[in-house]
């Protein structure tokens, strides 16, 4: 096996070897068991005395749903003006100006929902203060938002029948001091002594080798670094993300940053197997979620490392792979497999500029921004999974001719339908957003906006297409990756993947959330030979059939349209 | 949602505190004990700062080795790829002048030795690396610019190979501009 692919290999086992360990530890927390970070406690305590917070209230599933979205407005606005005033602030050592007010907008949304869709370059378009008190606060936040939502689910179908869901303020905070903290911390530390900067010194100009004068963009990156991995948040400091070599220095930092963004989606599925003590459930959801990331993984690392058919026809050597748009440092195995786990995991960190992967691994970067529940976010990716868990348990049960159950608990109407609604919400919002992009760019591509539609798409043809539908597939995934080649910073791709950024966090926490609620509510049935068995190897390809059918119904035609012509045309 | 309201700020408040303010802190102190002190490593030359040990720079003269192409300029005040699409046509036209301008430079090599990297661009436009096949290839004529033996720039090549992590992870690398440095240290 070749160093690059064994890379790959040892990346994903070790990242599986720490988060079971991990899983259980957070089991342990939020059981309120002893565990090793009790030292945290006095700091909680202060915290919630502070805020005048009783931790040990009980809250049913529509206050803990009150106070997450309250929270959450707070921040939505704090933000916004913080980015339009940060050229009057301190901590500005490049002197950068304040954000307009569109962009702002999409600015504070997209990191408050932990999408981190970046229309603005890192460089150029923030300050170290907004940097740290709005990029890095909100990493952090919005991550704990998704783990306590999570939390929440769990605690419904880990009783028999019960309104209390726990208290949304400790699972948050605990998530943030016991979870995201102490992490953070580990991984910033070796970000910092492999290269990365963390000082507060702003921009440098040097005298080059052969004699340019080039500036070098610096700053307190390594700490948002860490964070932006571990809460699967995305966004970058500098502009090209984690393909920067000030973020990402060395192969080292590369499988740190991999493992870091993919412990915690996969940790909290264990966590979940613990604390809810259905462990065999866990490691189905576990099997089927791998399966699914290895069929997104497997074609793209095949088709990069055999390199661009295009360039192959130019006569140069592809013994490096396809290369445009990556790093020598990373080759092109480790970069295809970076580039499904961002996507798939909802991070949207790149160490590539996926706007030039080759079509088939483009396509794959859809998909799996689509479906977006193989391993999936911070905590929400097993609350996109559950959705798929209810909808196989209501078709499961038709097909049997009995009514479906759930942990215990009948699956009615009302819940199939909440179900049905959010994964109808993905397909339309993604669908939509591009139908309405590729009109403007077809009838009205002068429009006066600060860029016209006809200056929006940076490749002709099949790609201009991919890159409309992959910006609105990574606003809906709340993934915050993208074909960056588009002209993304101007009123119209502001607002639209705002709005749709802000409908996909929210509505797929709220309706698995209620569901589990609802269902948490009803009398519990015991187990009988007639139960269907949810943590069954059949139950498992079950929910994988159902993933795959409605994806296909959903993408197919889209997808057609993008990366699959294009890949058919090279 | 009216009594969520002050807890919210409250708990706002507490959490800036903690993580925009104590964190990034503690981060940088940490910092000042890594290597170019959290600064980011530095080159130096004769006590002369030339440029960051993990930042490419431009090379184009013919006694250098050069890097690769880069959509930023090498100007790290930005930072970016070219974002072309792998069919764009007018994109496949800009590979095969940078094609023709390596023949041009690098007579005697054939079109099939030039490794991709050479003539592609990297996502950052700050790419220090190349790989081991792109130093190799340019070594006649960086020899020949400096009137040196190629045998022994050949050697300087094969010193300056960053092989996998542990040995057996990842790609082989060459620093462009550490082993330019080095190679004015010789002559």
């Amino acid at each position: 096996m070749n160093a690059e692919i064994l890379g790959v290999v040892v990346t994903f086992l070790l990242s599986v070897a720490l988060a079971v360990p991990l899983g259980r530890y957070i089991a342990k927390v939020f059981a309120g068991e002893k565990n090793s970070t009790d030292f945290m406690g006095p700091l909680e305590r202060l915290i919630f005395r502070f805020c005048g917070i009783d931790p040990t209230k009980k809250m049913d599933w529509k206050s803990f749903l009150k106070a997450l979205l309250t929270v959450n407005l707070v921040w939505l606005v704090y933000a916004f003006v913080m980015l339009l005033v940060q050229n009057r602030l301190p901590l500005n050592p490049d002197g950068n100006p304040g954000q307009t007010p569109d962009l702002a907008f999409n600015t504070a949304i997209s990191f408050l929902v932990n999408c981190d869709l970046q229309h603005y370059s890192g460089e150029t378009g923030v300050t170290y203060l907004t940097q740290l008190a709005v990029v890095t606060f909100l990493q952090f936040v919005s991550a704990a938002t998704g783990i306590a939502a999570l939390v929440g689910l769990l605690n419904a179908i880990r009783e028999k029948t019960t309104n209390n869901i726990g208290n949304f303020w400790l699972f948050f905070i605990k998530s943030l001091t016991r979870i995201l903290l102490p992490l953070c911390i580990i991984w910033a530390v070796f970000q910092v002594f492999n290269g990365t900067p963390a000082s507060f010194a702003g921009k440098d100009t040097i005298v080059t080798l052969q004699g340019d004068t080039v500036n070098v963009s610096r700053g307190p990156a390594a700490g948002m670094i860490a964070i932006k991995h571990l809460g699967t948040n995305g966004g970058g400091w500098f502009g090209a993300n984690s393909a920067h070599p000030l973020e990402n220095p060395s192969y080292f930092t590369n499988m740190l940053q991999l493992i870091g963004q993919t412990l915690l989606p996969m940790a909290m599925i264990f966590a979940m197997g613990f604390y809810i003590r259905r462990k065999k459930l866990a490691w189905v959801i576990f099997g089927i979620m791998t399966i699914g990331m290895l069929c997104l993984l497997v074609p793209t690392v095949v088709s990069e490392v055999h390199g661009s058919p295009a360039i192959a026809r130019l006569g140069v050597s592809q013994s490096t792979g396809a290369m445009e748009g990556k790093e020598v440092r990373f080759g092109p195995a480790s970069t295809g497999y970076w580039s499904i786990i961002t996507t798939i995991i909802s991070t949207g960190s790149v160490n590539s500029m996926h706007d030039s992967s080759m079509p088939m691994s483009g396509l794959m970067q859809m998909l799996g921004m689509m479906i977006n529940a193989f391993y999936g976010g911070c905590g929400v990716g097993i609350l996109n999974y559950f959705i798929y868990i209810i909808i196989a348990v209501f078709i499961s049960g038709l097909m049997v001719g009995r009514t479906p159950e759930f942990m215990g608990h009948k699956v009615e109407a009302r819940e199939v339908k909440i179900a049905a609604l959010v994964t109808l919400l993905s397909a339309f919002l993604i669908k939509a957003g591009a139908a309405l992009a590729a009109y403007f760019v077809a009838h009205h591509p002068d429009m006066a906006w600060s860029v016209k539609p006809s200056g929006w798409l940076n490749n002709p043809g099949y790609h201009g297409f991919s890159e409309m539908l992959y910006e609105f597939t990574s606003s809906n995934a709340n993934n915050g990756s993208g074909f960056e080649g588009l002209g993304d910073n101007n009123i119209f791709w502001n607002v639209s993947t705002g709005i749709v950024l802000i409908l996909a966090r929210f509505l797929p926490i709220i309706g698995p959330v209620a569901i589990a609620g609802i269902l948490a509510n009803k009398k519990y049935i015991p187990e009988s030979a007639g139960t269907l068995k949810t943590d069954s190897l059949t139950f498992g390809a079950m929910t994988f059939a159902v993933i795959l059918i409605i994806n296909a119904l959903s993408y197919f035609p889209a997808l057609a349209l993008g990366p699959l012509a294009e890949y058919f045309s090279m | 949602m009216k009594k969520y309201l002050l807890p919210s700020i409250k708990i706002t408040v507490a959490c800036l505190v903690l993580f925009a303010g104590i964190y990034p802190l503690l981060i940088a102190a940490v910092g000042k004990l890594a290597p170019g002190g959290g600064d980011g490593e530095k080159v130096m030359v004769n006590g002369k700062v030339v440029g960051y040990a993990n930042i490419g720079q431009k090379f184009t003269a013919d006694k250098y080795f050069w890097g690769r192409p880069s959509a930023v300029d090498y100007n790290a005040a930005g930072s970016g790829g070219s974002n072309k699409g792998p069919s764009n046509p007018d994109y496949l036209k800009t590979v095969q002048d940078r094609i023709d301008t390596f023949l041009v430079h690098n007579p005697g090599v054939e079109k099939n030795e030039i490794p991709a990297e050479l003539v592609t661009a990297s996502g950052s436009g700050l790419d220090p690396d190349i790989s081991p096949e792109g130093a190799y290839v340019q070594i006649t004529r960086v020899a020949a610019a400096r009137k040196m033996p190629a045998a022994a720039v050949r050697q300087l090549v094969d010193a300056s190979i960053r092989k996998p992590l542990l040995g057996m992870l990842g790609p082989s690398k060459v620093n462009v501009l550490k082993l330019n440095v080095a190679l004015d240290k010789l002559k």
